[in-house]
């Protein structure tokens, strides 16, 4: 059984955990004037990296919504950021 | 070369002491140069190469794998073929792959072990049943055997399960599809690999592609550790690393990488003869000709990219199979393992060309792609030998995402992919 890092809650069983998708992937601007091709990127394709990765997951009991890096293949776990406004100063 | 197989070869090998059979596929060093060249030597690069030399005539071909044949998902599936699937693109693919599975052992002159014992997905309500009856009318509509089964009917081919109508997920009956089975995983690779060696295919281990020869923005060959190939096209079906690959040559592709496992029981005598899947808990199971219980159940939750799977879903997928087989409970677990799977955001393959000309892909299998092997080999020969889609693989393009015309498996027959 993994843990995972929660910044709100501390350590924390891997089945309380959520992932949300790849870090810093942006959604298109200019809404529906944006090409077709951006927003189908955005929506559906992935870089898909293997090794060392930063996810967006999201802790479900307590909400807490954060960035994680680790590595996807040894599944260590090399940092935790909560992305909530107060905690990035 | 290798003999062909018949009773009698086998009967004049038993007098001879079995030291006369010989290699069946030859350990080649790679040629500067191929009309074509198909990356992963899975089952599905195995079988396009086959197809392109035997149906395409296509001289000079080479499969180039980075470890041993068939030692990716082809060696870690729970090696079930069906063609239980509710959208008509689906079922022109799926169906394609399990006649041609039907007539391979022939084709091949070797043994897959196809076992049509028969698949039985089982349901737990009224509202699911509702959905197996939907189920049953779309695949006979496309033309599959399909046959919506009474909790009785479901005795009769899986008399161990747990009938107890107050269990948590209790037996309302399902879908039957009697052409569905089992086939020997390896053999699948085996003989492909035999039949494309004999017809003039370099298949190379050991030789992993590290990147595209990439000239005027057409890839013209590829990488490897072995030098520089070149070839007029190139056929990627590496499975959760094509998507690795693909970074290589500049592209991205629409796949999730996770972990799926699979398990083993020590062997008992016959005790199941077909293939169950319960709709509640994902978990199916199948005895092996060993009499070994082979299970497996839902993907790991976690993207991942190595080879083994997390204790919570290992603990999920049996505690599936205990509440259908109470039984089994008293049997060790022999084995578990896990292969690394490419999951599409609507549960189907991407087969077509790729954004980068000459390279094709053949990928996005997800947790089906053992009982697809045929059909993707097939499909992938019909892309590199004519350069463009077969009318079975045209939905299946890249461009569907933009076009937003997604073949939602996942939630059309319901089913684990």
């Amino acid at each position: 059984m993994q843990l995972f890092p929660c910044p709100f809650c501390g350590t924390r069983d891997e089945t309380e955990f959520r992932y949300l998708g790849e870090a810093d992937t942006l959604r298109p601007a200019g809404g529906g004037a944006a090409p077709i091709a951006e927003w189908t990127r955005y929506l559906y394709f992935q870089r898909n990296v293997k090794g060392r990765v930063a996810e967006i997951w999201s802790h479900v009991p307590c909400g807490e919504t954060f960035r994680m890096e680790r590595d996807n293949v040894t599944h260590v776990v090399t940092g935790s950021a909560s992305l909530r406004k107060e905690s990035a100063s | 070369m290798s003999k062909r197989y018949s009773a009698l070869s086998l009967a004049v090998e038993g007098l001879r002491g079995h030291t006369g059979w010989a290699p069946v596929w030859r350990h080649p060093q790679p040629k500067p140069a191929y009309d074509a060249v198909i990356i992963g030597g899975g089952g599905h690069g195995l079988a396009a190469a086959y197809y392109l030399a035997k149906l395409h005539g296509v001289q000079k071909v080479a499969v180039l794998e980075k470890g041993w044949l068939g030692g990716g998902n082809t060696g870690r599936n729970t090696t079930v073929v069906r063609s239980n699937y509710y959208y008509p693109e689906s079922v022109a693919l799926y169906d394609l792959a399990l006649r041609l599975y039907e007539g391979l052992s022939r084709d091949l002159n070797y043994n897959i072990m196809l076992s049509q014992r028969g698949i039985v997905n089982v349901a737990h309500s009224d509202a699911e049943m509702e959905i197996c009856a939907r189920l049953a009318n779309a695949m006979q509509i496309n033309g599959v055997d399909a046959e919506l089964f009474s909790p009785e009917q479901v005795r009769r081919v899986a008399p161990a399960m747990n009938f107890d109508p107050k269990t948590r997920y209790p037996v309302f009956g399902g879908v039957w599809h009697k052409r569905g089975g089992t086939a020997r995983h390896d053999g699948v690779a085996w003989g492909y690999a035999r039949g494309a060696d004999a017809l003039g295919v370099d298949i190379i281990q050991n030789c992993a592609v590290e990147d595209f020869l990439i000239e005027g923005g057409v890839c013209k060959g590829v990488i490897t550790a072995a030098g520089t190939i070149r070839a007029e096209r190139v056929g990627l079906a590496a499975a959760s690393h094509s998507a690795t690959l693909a970074a290589k040559a500049g592209f991205e592709l629409p796949t999730h990488v996770y972990t799926l496992q699979a398990m083993v029981s020590e062997p008992i005598k016959p005790v199941l003869d077909t293939v169950v899947l319960t709709l509640g808990t994902g978990t199916y199971v199948s005895q092996s000709d060993k009499g070994e219980c082979v299970f497996g159940g839902g993907i790991d939750r976690i993207p991942s990219f190595a080879q083994r799977g997390n204790p919570p879903v290992h603990e999920s997928v049996i505690a599936g199979l205990l509440d259908a087989f109470p039984g089994f409970g008293q049997l060790k677990l022999m084995r578990q393992w896990a292969g690394i799977v490419d999951v599409v955001p609507d549960s189907s393959p991407l087969i077509g060309p790729s954004p980068v000309p000459g390279l094709f892909l053949n990928c996005g299998w997800g947790t089906g792609g053992f009982k697809a092997i045929p059909a993707g080999g097939w499909l992938l020969a019909h892309l590199l030998a004519k350069g463009e889609h077969h009318p079975i693989s045209r939905p299946f393009d890249l461009d569907r995402f933009a076009r937003g015309a997604l073949i939602d498996e996942a939630a059309g027959s319901g089913i684990a992919h």
